[in-house]
């Protein structure tokens, strides 16, 4: 390599490198702020280093997985309230009135977006559905993991009623068959 | 070291190369996407919980990886422009930059169509949303700032350099879903390389999506083979090499008719 290509190069490389140094150290710095959302333990237990606590009146985001049996609906109409989890023995509660996303489920992932009320409850104006990175059949999900997925749209009113059936399980199939050997 | 690489300074020996690679990028790219398409729509089972809606992944992923996969090939067209102050690799990248763009644009379309049914919005500020919408500028900002010079080699050069410094963009829109909080999932099937993990998908679907990868990246490929192709007859049309083709050319077309 000849004398200035060397040095083009070493400059090339000189500029790129400070402009990665630049944007880590920007990035570092809005780390938090970047976040798209709290998890519950950050709301209850403070969010950071210096575990600062989110205000009440604040609006905010809020993700977590929903606790299984904790969604209550109120009379036939579209409020709903359930809790949300992530790690800890934090629980925070989430009222909501409106459509739910169809990924909504007791155990799945969400983001509220709202106000927060109470030291653990938010008053959300949006749900979103947070989904997951797995794909695989209606039959090797209940095999595998038990679950049995029923949009929020199909579910039904009554209590005590058997659970709609999930238009795409498939159980005329043998469930052991298909992707017997998927590696979770 | 670097011998190999000074043949392509000159148009003509690129040209060849390209009119040899056109092959094997164009048909594969024709009958991958033909396969993978219909093996995806048609038949690969429907997803646990999002049923049939989970088949934009067979269009989404391949256009996402392949964004960034195009983007690191611009950018190593710019390091050798600026390096070596070659001028095919100016051009080089100047015909990748829009094949990427709309790759990139592809993504975030089909995200956002996939988005609404499924999160239940278009599209969030989160990392990776946005991440992947500064790609996309990065390519804008790339084509602009060739053409925006009347030193066509001062563009070159600004380009180049933008191409460059916005390789820093990768590593992030890849590692967003897994440094901050994110609307976006984390990655299905990339972290077999990245993280070592195995694939999270099931392989009745885990297939036809690496069909569409593939395809993806030939289609794409052949696109840049062809732009690059047409932008050095377009530069040098009045060279000796560029007319001797354009003539054989014009022969065989007198032929046909």
């Amino acid at each position: 390599m000849n004398p200035r290509r060397k040095k083009r190069l070493i400059m090339t490389s000189g500029i790129l490198t400070g402009f990665a140094l630049a944007t880590g150290l920007v990035l570092y710095a809005l780390s938090q702020n970047i976040d798209l959302f709290y998890t519950p333990t950050e709301i209850v237990e403070g969010k950071g280093s210096d575990k600062q606590l989110p205000e009440v009146g604040q609006r905010l985001r809020v993700g977590g997985l929903v606790v299984p049996g904790s969604v209550r609906r109120e009379g036939s109409g579209l409020s709903v309230s359930f809790s949300l989890i992530d790690v800890g023995p934090a629980v925070v509660t989430v009222e909501y009135e409106g459509i739910l996303p169809d990924l909504f489920r007791e155990g799945q992932g969400i983001v509220a977006q709202g106000t927060l009320v109470g030291a653990n409850r938010i008053q959300a104006s949006q749900v979103l559905a947070r989904h997951d990175e797995e794909y695989m059949p209606p039959a090797l999900a209940e095999a595998l993991k038990g679950i049995q997925h029923v949009p929020p749209s199909q579910w039904q009113l009554e209590e005590g009623e058997d659970l709609p059936v999930n238009p795409f399980a498939r159980d005329d199939e043998d469930q052991g068959s298909s992707g017997g050997s998927y590696d979770r | 070291m670097w011998r190999w690489l000074h043949p392509y300074a000159k148009s003509e020996a690129t040209f060849a190369l390209n009119q040899k690679l056109l092959p094997w990028f164009l048909i594969p790219g024709l009958v991958l996407t033909i396969v993978g398409v219909i093996w995806g729509l048609a038949y690969a089972p429907p997803d646990y919980q999002q049923g049939e809606s989970y088949r934009i992944i067979f269009v989404h992923v391949p256009s996402a990886i392949w964004s960034m996969g195009f983007y690191v090939s611009m950018a190593i067209a710019g390091l050798i422009a600026l390096v070596w102050q070659i001028r095919t690799a100016e051009l080089a990248l100047l015909a990748i930059a829009p094949v990427g763009a709309v790759l990139t644009f592809i993504s975030l379309f089909t995200g956002a169509v996939w988005g609404q049914p499924m999160w239940g919005t278009w599209w969030v500020w989160d990392a990776r949303l946005t991440s992947q919408l500064i790609l996309l500028f990065l390519y804008l900002g790339v084509m602009a700032l060739y053409v925006a010079f009347e030193d066509e080699r001062a563009g070159g050069k600004a380009a180049s350099i933008l191409a460059l410094v916005g390789v820093i963009n990768i590593p992030i829109i890849h590692y967003s879903v897994y440094w901050w909080n994110t609307l976006h999932q984390q990655s299905t099937i990339t972290k077999v390389i990245t993280r070592f993990e195995s694939p999270s998908i099931a392989p009745e679907m885990l297939w036809p999506l690496l069909v569409n990868i593939f395809a993806m990246m030939a289609l794409a490929g052949a696109l840049v083979i062809m732009r690059l192709n047409n932008e050095l007859l377009r530069r040098e049309v009045h060279r000796p090499w560029a007319q001797a083709i354009l003539n054989q050319e014009k022969k065989e077309n007198q032929n046909a008719v």
